[in-house]
């Protein structure tokens, strides 16, 4: 894992008390809120409809287990005994007092964790695919260059008030667990035909009000230039991105107001006077932060995982967990054991400190000290020998943190919503949980199969609605909760964006909707179709029939 | 005639952010049901003069005025973004639930 130098070290330190002494002004009176929002929100401190909520940034959603141990203390001490991990791969605390925050901005220095850049017209906390490193079918370990693009945009001043919030997600493998064609900025890592590693370059896909889809403006970029290209690219973005309104103000809007191809070009030439400059990656310098990232050598094992297989052979609920929650490892002999925080009837993405602990606990003793973040709101041991999975599964169960139940409808992502979101217009989370105990047969889940239901409180789409296969939306309709549901979209190396299946649903009526529009799959299925093959097959119009015979 | 809207003033409290209204005897209270009624325009840039004030004694933090109904003796919001301020969150959060199995569920 990285690990601060002298300058992050000092960097979040003075953040920290630079922080402490605005929360007292702001306490005894000397700054109005006017003017103190803008730095609370600098260091990811919101106010939401209850309280206080602050955001921390897990950079590319990794931790580790002393880190995570933190995040249960914070939890723990000035908060409610959990937490919420998000689809940014961040945690926020929702019931944080404002006196308590410049300690807690302190207490998480000491693990190399801030809240820096969480929030505001910034270049936000970098995302990457959350099995970075340890994915067989990865080019290069993403948060190599997710943590180099950190430390560029981190307090970069030219970037420090863009037109609007600004998003980079990176992915090292060509199958996309990043979701990048919905970022501000997507990376791909990639091979040229020379077998040199760079990047496609994708730019202006983004979800909210106006959800799109974005184009690649650059097929290959070579590894050194990354850097400049990216600086090429935000100062386009930040001359000519609108700053006359809110909703049009992101990047999206101007790659697609001036199209791809002119927007390429603007940035190629402002890129002619930035490439081989300062900005230039040094092998040398990538080669440093490789480093932090390359994992100790790995014990070879073989293949077979005797303990492993005779406990899958005897018991069901152990084999059903292995499918649907280990993965399988670039390194023979070990696995990655997704943690599900999605049980029946819970809210998507919460843990308490108790379940942070024992991930941690686990993390440390079963998975070289790692755990990952999911942009699906579920954690992940990246690092398992196989046949300590068996232990693992038993302790994570005694936790209720086995849900087998990865990529099936019971896996959902949902923001938090009206219960909690300022900006929400409905709830999403008990949708949610309504939805898993209506689905809770596992048998029915497994039968059911890969499908991904994403639920937004507001057409801000925290909730990655658009790109569910089955997206759902909260709306205010007079003041009463509706939902209208998109079919068909996809976060994924294919991404697409979902058709709106017909009118808005009451919010009693969605899980009556969603069982409906599931059953017209299982009807038209072929052999080994998902949800998506299906729909993808058949289109919205069998759908559309099935939901509205019965509304 | 279109019946005045019964409005009342809420904002969150500075050091904690929790959701406050301004009561009938001039305090900010967690209780909806006390809140000081405004029957009329006058009435309500009143009341938001008093939390501004509020504001400025470092009380509360992002006044506003909200429509409320009568209810019995009390006082209920209208939509339901104020119900959920009012009463909290719908979702026990962070709780595990009780339902939830010590290892994973199968159906017969």
């Amino acid at each position: 894992m990285y690990r601060y130098d002298e300058f992050d070290h000092a960097l979040v330190s003075q953040r920290v008390e630079q922080f402490r002494g605005q929360v007292a002004r702001r306490l005894r009176g000397e700054l109005t809120e006017d003017e103190f929002k803008p730095l609370r929100l600098m260091n990811g401190l919101y106010l939401q409809l209850h309280a206080y909520m602050l955001r921390i940034a897990i950079p590319y959603g990794t931790l580790s287990s002393r880190q995570m141990r933190m995040l249960a203390h914070l939890a723990r001490t000035y908060d409610r005994d959990y937490g919420h991990f998000t689809t940014r791969q961040n945690l926020q605390l929702n019931w944080p007092k404002l006196a308590d925050v410049p300690d807690m901005l302190a207490d998480l220095a000491t693990v190399e964790m801030h809240a820096i850049q969480t929030s505001g017209n910034v270049i936000r906390n970098v995302t990457a695919d959350h099995l970075a490193g340890v994915a067989a079918d990865e080019i290069e370990d993403p948060r190599i260059y997710a943590e180099i693009i950190r430390q560029w945009s981190t307090l970069h001043p030219e970037f420090s008030f863009l037109p609007r919030k600004f998003k980079i997600a990176v992915t090292g493998a060509a199958r996309d667990r990043a979701a990048i064609k919905v970022h501000d900025i997507g990376l791909q890592i990639k091979r040229d035909e020379a077998g040199e590693v760079g990047f496609a370059v994708v730019v202006g896909g983004g979800q909210g009000r106006t959800p799109m889809i974005g184009p690649t403006i650059r097929e290959f970029l070579p590894k050194k230039d990354l850097l400049s290209y990216l600086e090429a690219t935000l100062r386009v973005y930040n001359l000519l991105g609108r700053r006359d309104n809110l909703y049009k103000a992101r990047i999206k809007i101007l790659v697609h107001s001036l199209g791809a191809a002119k927007f390429a070009a603007m940035v190629e030439e402002e890129w002619r006077h930035l490439r081989d400059g300062p900005l230039e990656l040094p092998a040398d310098e990538i080669a440093r932060i490789e480093a932090y990232f390359a994992p100790s050598p790995y014990a070879r094992l073989d293949e077979s995982a005797p303990e492993l297989e005779a406990l899958r052979a005897g018991n069901a609920d152990f084999a059903m967990w292995c499918e649907r929650n280990l993965d399988s490892h670039k390194q023979p002999g070990y696995g990655i054991v997704h943690v599900s925080l999605k049980p029946e009837g819970g809210a998507p993405g919460d843990a308490t400190s108790a379940q942070m602990d024992i991930v941690a606990d686990l993390a440390e003793r079963y998975s070289r000290d790692e755990i990952r973040v999911s942009h699906e709101q579920n954690l992940s041991l990246p690092d398992v020998r196989l046949d300590d999975v068996p232990a693992v599964w038993r302790a994570l169960a005694a936790a209720g943190l086995a849900t087998p139940n990865i990529g099936l409808i019971s896996d959902i992502i949902a923001c938090p919503g009206l219960d909690f979101c300022n900006l929400a217009n409905a709830r999403a989370i008990p949708v949610a949980q309504e939805l898993t105990e209506r689905f809770s047969d596992l048998r029915r889940q497994h039968d059911i199969g890969d499908i991904k239901i994403k639920i937004s409180g507001c057409i801000n789409a925290c909730g990655h609605h658009h790109v569910g296969h089955i997206g759902i939306l909260g709306v205010d309709k007079k003041g009463k909760e509706f939902y209208q549901i998109t079919l068909g979209g996809s976060a994924d190396e294919n991404a697409a964006l979902g058709d709106l299946v017909g009118p808005a649903v009451a919010y009693d009526d969605v899980t009556d909707a969603v069982e409906i529009l599931v059953e017209t799959y299982m009807a038209s299925r072929k052999d080994g179709e998902t949800f998506l093959g299906t729909y993808r097959r058949v289109g919205l119009t069998p759908f559309k029939e099935a939901l509205h015979g019965a509304h | 005639m279109t019946p005045q809207k019964l409005k009342i003033v809420t904002a969150n409290r500075l050091g904690d952010g929790a959701v406050v209204y301004l009561d009938a005897d001039g305090d900010w209270s967690a209780r909806l049901g006390n809140g000081w009624v405004a029957l009329d325009q006058d009435d309500e840039t009143a009341l938001l003069a008093r939390a501004a004030q509020a504001e400025a004694d470092l009380l509360i933090v992002g006044a506003y005025s909200m429509e409320v109904a009568r209810l019995g003796d009390g006082l209920a919001p209208t939509s339901q973004r104020e119900r959920i301020r009012s009463a909290g969150p719908t979702v026990a959060a962070g709780e595990v639930p009780a339902a939830l199995p010590a290892t994973p569920r199968r159906s017969a």
